[in-house]
């Protein structure tokens, strides 16, 4: 392990050092075997949840190093130097030694530097919202979470589907999700890194399975009442099954219409599987600036702003101006490059 | 608010609760005022932040230039730093040990603060009568919380300032009164400080 | 009149509750019945709740940390029961979605805040004074209303019991779930105002303390001379100041959105909700070694003790508290790398991370080479520690895998976690105060505690705590999230069950601990300590008698190394009475700070139902008694000489006994 560590620093890609890591995981794969692969964590179905276990591998081990001994020390000081014992050694005075303190600073340095440097170029390869090289194009999928289901709007088909995502296995998936209520996690385990949705914000994410298979998907985090149901499947399915999919959905005669969109935003628990053949073009872009229930967009209250700023109050601040800013059907509705979207990243210091 | 008041009281006792006759020189309580100040510190770290962070978010709302007066708030500001030098010169008195002086100075003192509180509500009520109210948005939930909490010192100063006309009234200048004369002293200034803040980064940045 | 407060806030129709009610008022009554018929109301006020000595304080927090662990122990039994119950067959257990969201908040909330917090604050309030040779804490006064304020919160987290219900939002009321539009009921209301109140009394508790370690040590005790423990306990209240305002600060902003409609963190009008988790945190993660490091110190003080040697390494541990103390501010965002921050923070904050675990690694060197070349005896203190050496360090390993941001984006939010932070926590929080307890309970009471029970206690914890928590690791790699109220999976079943069990034992633990308790105070002759030293231990409070006297030292000790009662009794100069004993200059005790916790339980609990009115009577009522207290000119007595000489001989006559 260290020694691929070693490569992977010396400047061969981090990929390929952490791909041959995971043959390191082979043992694993035993224990996985030998219990059905029920640790969905460590039998993952996609690249990225493959170096995400590498990384959990490599970590544990290489902190073993310290935590083994230090509790093998533990049994082994106590014992041996338990009271009965008159024969060990007994200095109630030595308090003091350069070498074992050297030791025990630079011990924990060492493998703290090494940890963190693999924690550092990890963090940027699997930075979620890093696309992911395929030389399939990638298929794009809006998600919004609401109160207790999940929305996904397929932008590039014009269909959606609740708590229900199918896709091509082999071809990266790249969502962009938000959220219509409190805060949730959008999580797969088989597939790797969860991302949090939160209204008015849109956060990033690229998952890829490697092999057809239904996997269990879910909010990660605790969004109320009915969250302990608001449960997805994801479908990978092969190119052919996936456009007899495309196909299914799009002859359902249910359309996802800003009305729809707001019916289905009402809290509601264990919300069957539901697709809409026809969508609404504005629902991904009304949920993502909170104006879906008719009140202004946040991005165009930006684009508002950004024209007070550039042409000065007189142009926009004459009187009734505020009312004026405050309905949203006297604002021209401008395209939404300045919303919160147009921040790259929800910067969770937005501001400062 | 009950912070202080209730550290207040406290620092009475101290007669020597470790040491065996001699009385404490108030130092200890001076001490343990400034750590609650750095408290009080981060307590605005935290506001200011939530200011910052909040400005720009005006939800179609009035931003800071539509709304703030300049002029208005630097008669404001000079009320606070006047009081801040009506406290000192109190403070010079009280070393010199003339009661009557103190007495007066914090009058002074009193006086400066009821002004500048008078002309913040003032500024509050005009503020939601203009329908710019703390629900209006991010930013002036942001604005209203940090100027008022640092109003609601302010006024728990000021509460805290009659006490102590009284503990003077009653003991005179003796030795608790003169640390109780010190804490008051180092909240004034602290509230001084915060106000500069304020002053800089809610109203000449947010009117710029 | 009553403002939202009406008849229905009261759950008649929850059995669970309503008996768990009848139960607590049934003891209620027999206590105060109790009292009443031995008579025991005078000596409870004038010698307890009114007390400023800071033993007396010490002493109620953990009581108060004690019965709280109960409350917040049954809401885990109850979790734990439930996901055993509903994880099969598509039960849905007993315990519905709007029952066990509470369960879940409270747990976390009581256990943070109301169990290890006074727990930790009662262990140094008892300590610190007599380790640095002080006759009492700087502001004795402030001390009682910290206690009291602490306790007014935990009385109104106990009251949304009955009245009302709690918030469902999980322990750190992430908005915009906790915000009015998504928790409108009054629960997240007492969240706020519990917490509030109670924190208060954290901050000028730690305001306290500070001052007292700065400024009241003993002649000669240097910094680089104070004990680990004393030393662990400044750092950790330096975090106190230096966090708990950002709690406040933090806790108002959402009750102003709550109450007045503001816009901090709602999803309209600009709000921001990362905002809240980035400022909640900013608190949180320091709050961690609030809890822990304190808990570092009596290991300390421990293993040096029953190992008859001198700390390994003092230097090397004063530095590393140091440097976790200053680091810990710098870590907060790991507790959610998932937000969607970049690449860059992330790994930053990952690294900061990991680097906290050096000096905690040290540290734990430090531990086993105290034991290196000593004389171990395996008393359950020492047991206590060991048990912590081991299981934090398997906590510590989880928790440098959980800093790796790729790692954490697969086992954030899971039951991974969740096994994470309760093996931190229990097994470096709850061991630390476990082995504190029983290592000075003897200067507290004057006895020690039964030593075989307190074995059973500690084996059941520890046996207790793997069997609960190693299946939650294995749950969370399997993809099992945490606060599900029901799942349906026959595999994660058998793990649920497997860990409910484990509950169990530590619940054996804890009645083995009552036990310990009662049995000790049955036989509390044959185990007196006459010398006030039971454990031939080192530090200056163990040179004054067990229980120690109201004013800790007849005379000020002069301090000239480390471990300086271990030095003096090398030297034979221990226990040496003075040629003459002097006054003593004692605080008074005053019953403003029950008075102003009772005006502070009336006010949270008149905020939470918005009885307008009765606030701010309540309000005027607190300050009207600050006012009133304030000009009180009775705040020290003098103990004469020859009373501090009669109780000084009784216990040279118990040394030559």
């Amino acid at each position: 392990m260290l020694a691929s560590l070693a490569r992977a620093t010396a400047g061969s890609t981090v990929a390929t050092a952490l791909r041959r890591l995971t043959t390191g995981a082979l043992l694993l794969g035993v224990v996985c075997a030998l219990s059905g692969c029920d640790y969905a964590l460590m039998d993952p179905k996609g690249p990225i949840g493959v170096q995400e276990r590498t990384i959990i591998l490599f970590a544990t081990g290489l902190m073993l190093i310290v935590v083994i001994p230090v509790i093998a020390m533990t049994f082994l000081f106590a014992w041996r130097y338990r009271a009965s014992n008159t024969t060990a050694d007994y200095r109630p005075d030595w308090e003091h030694s350069n070498a074992i303190e050297a030791v025990v600073w630079i011990v924990p340095c060492l493998i703290i530097g090494a940890l963190g440097t693999v924690t550092w170029i990890t963090s940027h390869t699997l930075d979620p919202y890093r696309p992911i090289a395929s030389p399939a194009r990638p298929v794009e999928v809006q998600v919004v979470s609401l109160d207790w289901k999940w929305l996904f709007i397929y932008p590039d088909l014009g269909i959606a589907s609740v708590n229900e995502f199918a896709f091509p296995s082999g071809t990266p998936v790249r969502f962009h999700l938000t959220s219509g209520s409190v805060m949730n996690s959008f999580f797969v385990p088989r597939l790797g890194s969860q991302i949090y949705t939160m209204a008015g914000m849109e956060t990033k994410l690229s998952l890829l399975a490697d092999e057809p298979g239904d996997y269990e998907g879910m909010s990660a985090n605790y969004s109320g009442e009915g969250f302990s149901d608001m449960t997805f499947k994801a479908r990978a399915m092969t190119a052919a099954d996936f456009d007899r999919w495309v196909e299914g959905v799009r002859s359902s005669p249910a359309m996802l219409t800003m009305a729809a969109y707001r019916d289905l935003a009402r809290p509601g628990v264990a919300t069957p599987v539901t697709r809409y053949g026809t969508v609404d073009g504005r629902v991904y872009h009304d949920a993502l600036n909170k104006c879906a229930d008719g009140t202004a967009c946040i991005d165009d209250r930006m684009a508002m702003a950004a024209t007070r700023d550039a042409l000065g109050d007189a142009a926009l601040c004459g009187p009734g101006a505020l009312a004026r800013s405050q309905t949203s059907g006297a604002v021209p509705r401008v395209p939404s490059q300045q919303g919160p979207n147009s921040l790259e990243r929800p910067s969770p210091v937005q501001g400062l | 608010m009950t912070i202080h008041s209730s550290l207040t009281p406290d620092h009475a006792f101290l007669a020597g609760a470790g040491q065996e006759d001699h009385h404490d020189d108030g130092s200890t309580t001076t001490l343990g005022f400034w750590i609650y100040l750095m408290s009080d510190c981060i307590l605005f770290a935290a506001l200011f932040a939530g200011f910052v962070v909040l400005r720009g978010q005006t939800a179609g709302g009035p931003a800071g230039r539509d709304l703030f007066d300049l002029s208005y708030v630097a008669v404001e500001t000079g009320c606070l730093l006047l009081s801040s030098l009506s406290y000192g010169l109190a403070m010079i008195a009280a070393h010199r040990h003339r009661q009557t002086q103190v007495l007066a100075w914090l009058g002074v003192t009193l006086v400066l603060g009821l002004l500048f509180m008078g002309l913040e509500l003032h500024e509050f009520r005009e503020l939601i009568a203009e329908g710019a109210g703390p629900d209006r948005s991010a930013f002036l939930s942001g604005y209203f919380t940090l100027v008022g909490t640092h109003g609601l010192h302010v006024t728990a100063g000021m509460a805290w300032m009659v006490v102590l006309i009284g503990h003077v009234l009653h003991r005179g200048l003796s030795s608790d009164n003169l640390v109780r004369l010190t804490c008051l002293s180092l909240f004034w200034h602290f509230l001084d400080v915060v106000w500069i803040g304020v002053f800089t980064v809610v109203y000449l940045l947010g009117a710029a | 009149m009553f403002g939202k407060l009406t008849l229905d806030a009261i759950p008649f129709h929850q059995p669970i509750i309503m008996g768990t009610l009848a139960c607590v008022g049934l003891g209620g009554i027999v206590l105060l019945a109790l009292i009443t018929r031995f008579r025991l109301w005078r000596p409870l006020w004038t010698r307890w709740l009114t007390s400023v000595d800071h033993k007396a304080i010490g002493i109620m927090y953990i009581i108060l940390a004690m019965v709280m662990l109960m409350r917040g122990f049954a809401d885990a039994l109850m979790m734990r029961s439930q996901q055993a119950l509903a994880s099969v067959g598509g039960a849905a257990g007993y315990l519905p979605p709007e029952h066990y969201d509470q369960i879940f908040t409270a747990h976390g909330v009581i256990m943070i805040f109301f169990m290890a917090m006074p727990f930790i604050v009662g262990l140094m309030n008892l300590v610190v004074p007599l380790q640095i040779g002080a006759r009492d804490v700087a502001f004795p006064y402030l001390n009682n209303l910290s206690l009291w304020l602490t306790a007014a919160g935990a009385v109104l987290i106990n009251l949304s019991l009955g009245v009302g219900e709690f918030a469902r939002t999980g322990w750190l009321a992430y908005p915009p779930l906790s915000e009015a539009a998504y928790s409108p009921g009054v629960g997240v209301d007492y969240y706020l105002w519990s917490l509030q109140i109670s924190g208060l009394g954290t901050l000028l508790a730690g305001i306290n303390m500070i001052t007292t370690i700065l400024k009241m040590r003993a002649p000669g005790m240097t910094m680089m001379r104070m004990p680990v423990f004393t030393w662990t306990s400044l750092c950790a209240n330096m975090l106190i100041v230096a966090a708990f305002p950002i709690l406040t600060a933090t806790l108002a902003m959402l009750s102003l959105d709550r109450y007045l409609g503001m816009h901090f963190f709602t999803n309209d009008g600009g709000g921001n909700p990362m905002m809240y988790v980035n400022l909640i945190w900013a608190w949180g993660h320091p709050e961690v070694y609030i809890l822990v490091l304190p808990c570092f110190g009596i290991f300390s003080e421990v293993v040096a003790t029953f190992s008859s040697k001198r700390l390994f390494g003092y230097k090397s541990m004063v530095y590393a508290t140091v440097c976790i103390t200053v680091l810990s501010f710098l870590v907060w965002l790991h507790h959610f790398f998932t937000m969607g921050s970049g690449a860059n923070v992330n790994a930053f904050f990952g690294i900061t991370t990991m680097i906290i675990s050096i000096p905690t690694g040290v540290k734990i060197f430090n531990w086993l080479f105290t034991m290196y070349r000593g004389r171990v005896q395996f008393t359950p203190p020492i047991l206590w520690t060991m048990g912590f050496l081991v299981t934090f360090t398997i906590g510590g390993m989880t928790g440098v895998l959980t800093a790796v941001p790729p790692a954490d984006f697969v086992l954030h939010n899971s039951l991974f976690l969740i096994a994470h932070f309760h093996n931190a926590i229990i097994g470096g929080v709850v061991f630390g105060c476990m082995a504190g307890f029983n290592y000075w309970f003897p200067k507290a009471f004057g006895f020690r505690l039964d030593e075989r029970l307190g074995k059973v206690s500690f084996w059941c914890w520890l046996t207790g705590f793997y069997l609960a928590f190693m299946p939650l690791y294995a749950l969370g790699l399997m993809g099992m999230t945490r606060r599900l109220n029901h799942v349906d999976n026959p595999v994660w079943h058998v793990y649920l069950l497997v860990a409910m069990a484990g509950a169990l034992v530590i619940f054996c633990g804890i009645l083995a601990q009552i036990a310990q308790i009662a049995v000790s105070i049955r036989n509390r002759k044959a185990l007196a300590d006459l010398t006030g030293d039971p454990w031939n231990a080192r530090t200056l409070e163990w040179s004054v008698s067990s229980p120690a006297p109201f004013y800790n030292f007849a005379e000020t000790p002069r301090v000239s190394g480390r471990d300086s009662f271990w030095e003096a009794k090398v030297t034979g100069e221990a226990y040496r009475p003075p040629a003459r004993y002097g006054a003593i200059h004692m605080p008074s005790n005053t019953g403003t700070g029950v008075i102003l916790s009772a005006f502070a339980t009336v006010l949270g609990f008149a905020l939470v139902w918005q009885i307008w009115w009765l606030a701010i009577v309540a309000l005027a009522g607190a300050i009207v008694v600050t006012i009133v207290h304030s000009f009180n000119e009775n705040r020290a007595y003098s103990v004469p000489g020859d009373v501090v000489a009669r109780t000084e001989s009784a216990f040279q006559q118990q040394l030559t006994a």
